[in-house]
């Protein structure tokens, strides 16, 4: 009863609270802001589930580089819609992510996460010297999202004719937010969510009671990958151009980072930690040149004073006041 | 041909030196330390300093570096991967930890060195040239004899010393060790210091050929993962082995594939990908255990 209360207040918040705190406040920048986050953090849902498997993932950057240039391409040189170009960008880093995954998810621990972080490398490499992705000059100039209809009846309308598209982009990213980690969240209480926090605890001893360690954990590297694509796509339609720069190192430690801050052991971990680091980074531009070193220090102080997550504090707090 | 192969041992001597520092934390503490480029910048910088700009030999410059790094390599250890270690229920949290270190350290460069590129003047004046079948700047041969000579030190230092003995005895076993009377927090300090110190002595002898600049540090520590990947992270010999792989493949790389583009470095990480599917465990590496 609680939890469905406050699932219903999260959404009425995100849905109507926040686009009426914005037309009050006149803040329309916000809405670039929240939109960037949720996109993000549908990144760091994707890297918290490879954490879920006891992996740790430095390569979402590379995914969501990927799923950017996917969507970008068929936009612009095939011509089609970008409603159905997001689930292509996703379907084509998950098949991606399964060619790749098949060697590197051999590897363990560090190892796997040394391969993760340069294969981001590599994506951005890829990305300068492949001839269809434009190198360094990139693709610009996409067009907004166009007009899904069934039947004559608009579903989706046409975000060039909308008066406001900054609120249209918000509202489909935080849709799109909604709805995957609504998959997190089932999938973790779900057999498979069993099955993943099997491999989480011992591989070995899950393989020796008959469970499938390799289809499972390139299971969850593709729907990882999955959502890394989708926040790529969704990113490039937002600002309405894609570079090899755009998605780099420090962007795949941050989606790590991401899931960290929040807290490994929780589902809406990532979601929390995406919106205090962006936030944070944001509110820092104000120190100018020290926005860096007061953003390190602090992340820094954030792992010596709560290792295990923000999320984890209340617990922490109960667990001190209970001695 | 010969050149290829004589300027691919100058990068793999150099780049050898970086992976041993890197194998060394890993193996003792098992943490991946992100920031070990920054650490080989603030090297270059600080040796920069140090001879351009106070005028003094290139020796003193290295030597600054060496010590300079070596304090913060112990003081990154005993007052932040320690108590973190610690406290953590997963040990994987000091990736974070050490990502915010490698940020750290990169806003503390920035601020106190600059963003600009530095070097120092050549060392040695001249060329070493063998009929126009090698030719090779004198101060590129000092660099890479120097580098080989610590390479050489450092396995004599992990064989024969005492510390050296005891870390060995740590990264093969902990609790082992630990058990047999080895202080682990003590030598633990002292290998991420020891660690740090061959970044910051690479970045100092570095700083002559390349020069340094703030942006060297994510590569290098790139590179450097590449390289223990290749030959199998926590083992000395592997770290060596793949320094000297990667600076064979690039020197090979970049005059075998120029007509192509910048794409070296792809065709090295699709061979390590395949490579990684039968020996997942590197070149020198240990099964999983």
């Amino acid at each position: 009863m609680i939890r469905a209360l406050s699932v219903a207040a999260f959404l009425l918040a995100l849905y109507i609270g926040v686009p009426g705190l914005i037309a009050l406040t006149g803040r329309w920048d916000f809405y670039y802001t929240l939109t960037s986050v949720a996109l993000l953090s549908i990144g760091s849902a994707g890297v918290w589930l490879t954490f879920y498997i006891g992996r740790i993932n430095i390569g979402q950057g590379a995914y969501a580089l990927a799923g950017g240039y996917v969507a970008a391409i068929l936009i612009t040189k095939a011509g089609i819609n970008f409603w159905a170009t997001l689930p292509l960008a996703g379907l084509f880093c998950a098949g991606l992510a399964v060619l790749i995954g098949l060697p590197i998810l051999r590897l363990r621990g560090v190892y796997f996460s040394m391969v993760t972080l340069v294969l981001t490398e590599v994506a951005r490499l890829s990305a300068l010297a492949l001839p269809i992705t434009n190198g360094a000059r990139g693709i610009t100039s996409i067009p907004l999202p166009g007009e899904v209809s069934v039947f004559g009846l608009t579903l989706i309308p046409d975000f060039a004719r909308l008066e406001n598209p900054k609120l249209a982009f918000y509202l489909m990213a935080v849709t799109l937010m909604c709805l995957a980690y609504l998959v997190l969240w089932r999938l973790t209480r779900s057999r498979l969510g069993h099955l993943f926090r099997s491999l989480q605890q011992n591989e070995d001893l899950a393989a020796s009671i008959g469970v499938n360690i390799a289809l499972l954990r390139v299971l969850a590297y593709a729907i990882s990958s999955f959502m890394g694509g989708i926040a790529g796509a969704g990113f490039v339609v937002i600002s309405q151009s894609i570079y090899p720069s755009s998605f780099q190192v420090a962007d795949s430690v941050n989606f790590m980072l991401n899931c960290f801050l929040g807290g490994l052991g929780f589902v809406f971990g990532p979601m929390l930690g995406t919106l205090v680091l962006y936030f944070g980074w944001s509110l820092l531009f104000a120190a100018a040149k020290y926005q860096m070193l007061i953003y390190s220090t602090l992340l820094i102080a954030a792992m010596l004073v709560v290792p295990n997550g923000l999320l984890s504090l209340p617990a922490m707090l109960r667990g001190k006041g209970g001695k | 041909m010969e050149q290829i192969i004589v300027n691919g041992l100058f990068l793999g001597a150099s780049y050898a030196l970086i992976a041993l520092g890197l194998t060394l934390i890993f193996s003792l503490m098992n943490v991946l330390n992100f920031a070990h480029g920054q650490m080989y910048v603030i090297g270059g910088f600080i040796t920069y300093t140090v001879v351009a700009q106070f005028h003094l030999p290139f020796v003193v410059g290295l030597i600054c570096s060496a010590v300079a790094l070596a304090a913060l390599g112990a003081f990154v250890e005993r007052f932040l991967f320690a108590p973190v270690i610690r406290r953590s229920k997963r040990e994987e949290s000091t990736m974070l930890l050490a990502a915010g270190i490698a940020f750290f350290l990169d806003a503390v460069t920035l601020l106190v060195f600059g963003e600009k590129q530095r070097g120092i003047p050549k060392l040695v004046p001249g060329v070493f040239n063998w009929d126009f079948r090698i030719v090779m700047p004198y101060d590129r041969i000092l660099i890479g004899v120097l580098a080989v000579a610590l390479i050489v030190a450092f396995i004599l230092f992990m064989r024969q010393s005492r510390t050296g003995r005891a870390m060995r005895a740590l990264a093969q076993d902990r609790m082992a060790a630990e058990l047999m009377g080895v202080d682990v927090a003590r030598y633990s300090m002292i290998g991420f210091a020891l660690g740090a110190m061959l970044a910051g002595l690479v970045g100092g002898l570095l700083v002559s050929i390349v020069g340094v600049n703030l942006g060297m540090g994510g590569p290098t520590s790139i590179k450097a993962f590449l390289m223990i990947m290749i030959g199998g992270a926590g083992v000395i010999s592997g770290a060596i082995a793949g320094g000297f792989l990667l600076g064979m493949l690039e020197s090979v790389g970049l005059s075998l594939l120029a007509a192509y583009g910048d794409i070296t470095y792809l065709v090295i990480f699709a061979s390590l990908m395949i490579f990684l599917a039968f020996r997942p465990q590197g070149l020198m590496g240990k099964p999983w255990g």
